[in-house]
């Protein structure tokens, strides 16, 4: 498998952030030349040629700061900050996904601009003043709502992580997921804003034999999945809003589904007809994809609940700890079940666990932020996390979830995915 | 010393408001009652609009939809509910799948690594072990082949083909995947009927 490289060294941000190692050849062994040119590069101890160094007086208190309004109105972070989401490892750049940096991630919310993303064929631009939402099928009054009257409508504001199905997936089959960016990348939570579902059920009125609703996207692909009407009905958003502001574009801009805890593909982005039905639809999302696939050949289907997880994003893969010394390990655990009841961390390889404490009072279907002090002593050690969520579900080791599932399965992985720690400080994955 | 009586609440718009202003340190309890009594009968005709309201009064907003609106629009369940008038042969196909499909899917509908199109037929019997999902293979129903090329194909211009195509190129990917003759021709009674190899192959979890 050909190395694929993410960016140059020179875009590497090596010199802060949390003491990475190398940010290069996350999906492969690698060359022979380029392991020895990064060697050469860690033996030398410069990880990476300087990066352009933004313009800093040497005492900021002693001239006046950039004058105010120069932004233009909408402020970017510090161009000390380059955290960013890479590219997914597919030719086609319109059917590709991005991976959300979760070792740079600080607190519990990803940045609208780092949220990871899926397309099946290229972002829309859409208007919203000529984009709406069709209501149909089994219904009182079939309607159609503009973004106008659906602003008007009541909303809510919750806090939900979204996962893809096929987050970690390469780790049933220990591909080489060498950062937590790739490993875990493809979960972001946003707070999201918008109308419950069940405020517009109201309006068009639903049948009474209705089972199932469509949501179709006004992409290229015309994305479609059928969803229960049970899950609309009790806590679907047609969401508007993400984190304060409209929802990205790369998020389904102006409007998406949001439903709490399902996998990333259901939550059906720039989101134009919702179909009231009696029986599923049979998409090919729903079908051909998106199904998982276990070892007797027969695939199980409409697995919409991504079930307990959490991963360590620091210390976590390509880091180096520069010596012995305090740590403070953290990372994010969520469950589309509920809330997250509470995460244990194991530093001897999963023989004995800690109590990690909870940065905040868990939300339900959202992530939360963990942490545990801990003093290294330089010794070579197996970090790694497991979540319990409030059903009492504890999240499985690699072998337990491929005893269960196969190989084949692909989507839904959720397994312990532990750090280890060499003598030198430098941070890795070793499948189990 | 006495407080000056309100000139803007009154007992019966405010029921929270004594009548009186009671002397101090000293409360009148029939003043007590009388606005206990009061709020709880206020409260209950505030609650009755809210009510009526809850019940089966909607916002008003939205328009109504006309069957024009969703002349455009479809999603082809296994039935085959809305699969619309039009037909297409395996030979006719042929044609549309080397102008269209082929330059991605390839000339054996092998599929290509290199672009990212998947493979459409072969890896019957795969699936216990290194699996290759294809139409063939593992795709459950045919209707959903000829709903997803009308929806999202070819991949840059979605949505061109005309409902005799896409019955043709389905026919033609059927014949291929040997699931179909050679002869058979697609349209909205015969596709629902194809027996696909997988059909069997899924367990809903809902």
């Amino acid at each position: 498998m050909p190395a694929q490289e993410i960016e140059n060294e020179a875009a590497c941000n090596c010199k802060e952030g949390m003491f990475p190692q190398r940010r290069r050849f996350l999906f492969g062994a690698g060359t022979a030349a380029a392991t020895a040119a990064a060697t050469a590069a860690a033996l030398a101890g410069t990880l990476a040629p300087a990066r352009a160094t933004p313009d800093v007086p040497a005492d900021p208190t002693r001239v006046p700061g950039r004058a105010t309004g120069q932004d233009g109105g909408y402020g970017a972070r510090s161009p000390f900050e380059t955290a960013r989401r890479i590219l997914g490892p597919v030719p086609n750049s319109e059917t590709t996904w991005t991976f959300t940096p979760l070792a740079d991630q600080i607190g519990n919310l990803t940045a609208s601009g780092l949220h990871y993303e899926r397309h099946h064929a290229g972002i829309p631009s859409i208007d919203p003043q000529r984009h709406t939402l069709m209501v149909h099928g089994l219904v009182k009054e079939a309607k159609r709502f503009s973004m106008a009257d659906i602003k008007r409508l009541p909303r809510v504001s919750k806090r939900h992580f979204i996962e893809c199905s096929g987050n970690s997936g390469g780790a049933y089959q220990n591909l080489p997921l060498k950062t937590v960016q790739v490993s875990h990348g493809l979960l972001s939570t946003s707070e999201w804003t918008g109308v419950p579902f069940a405020v517009l059920a109201r309006e068009v009125g639903i049948a009474k034999n209705a089972a199932w609703v469509l949501a179709e996207g006004a992409d290229a692909a015309v994305m479609t999945r059928s969803i229960p009407m049970e899950k609309m009905m009790r806590d679907a958003i047609l969401a508007y809003g993400q984190n304060g502001e409209a929802i990205r574009p790369e998020q389904g801009y102006p409007l998406r589904l949001v439903l709490p805890g399902f996998e990333g593909n259901t939550h059906i982005k720039w989101l134009r007809r919702l179909q009231v039905s009696e029986k599923p639809f049979m998409t090919r999302e729903e079908t051909s994809k998106y199904t998982d696939l276990m070892a007797d050949g027969i695939a199980r289907q409409f697995v919409f609940t991504m079930e307990a997880k959490s991963v360590i994003t620091f210390p976590s893969g390509e880091m180096k700890l520069p010596g012995p010394g305090f740590y403070e390990i953290s990372g994010l655990a969520w469950s589309g079940r509920g809330r997250v009841r509470a995460v244990q961390v194991s530093l001897d390889g999963g023989a004995t666990w800690h109590e990690a404490g909870l940065n905040e009072a868990p939300q339900p279907m959202c992530t939360v932020r963990f942490t545990l002090p801990w003093r290294w002593d330089g010794t070579p050690v197996r970090l790694q996390s497991r979540c319990i969520d409030e059903t009492g579900y504890v999240q499985p080791t690699h072998a337990e979830l491929v005893r269960a599932r196969g190989v084949n399965f692909y989507y839904h992985y959720n397994a312990i995915y532990p750090w280890t720690i060499a003598a030198d400080g430098s941070v890795t994955h070793e499948a189990a | 010393m006495k407080p000056p009586r309100s000139r803007v609440a009154h007992p019966f718009l405010n029921p929270w408001m004594p009548r009186r202003a009671p002397a101090p340190g000293r409360k009148s309890l029939l003043v007590l009652f009388f606005r206990k009594e009061l709020s709880f009968v206020f409260l209950l005709l505030l609650a009755i609009p809210a009510l009526a309201q809850a019940g089966e009064a909607t916002t008003g907003l939205g328009t109504r939809l006309t069957p024009s609106d969703l002349a455009g629009v479809f999603a082809i369940p296994p039935d085959g509910a809305g699969l619309p008038a039009g037909r297409g042969s395996v030979a006719q196909g042929q044609v549309v799948y080397a102008s269209q499909c082929a330059a991605c899917h390839g000339g054996a509908l092998q599929g290509s690594k290199a672009i990212g199109a998947p493979a459409l037929i072969g890896g019957r019997g795969t699936l216990t072990t290194k699996p290759l999902k294809t139409v063939e293979s593992y795709w459950p129903y045919a209707t959903t082949l000829f709903d997803y090329v009308k929806r999202a194909m070819p991949m840059g211009a979605p949505g061109s083909l005309t409902n005799d195509q896409v019955y043709a190129v389905s026919a033609y990917i059927l014949a291929r995947a040997g699931i179909v003759p050679e002869q058979a021709v697609m349209d909205a009674e015969t596709l629902p009927r194809v027996a696909m190899p997988n059909r069997r192959g899924f367990v809903s979890q809902q």
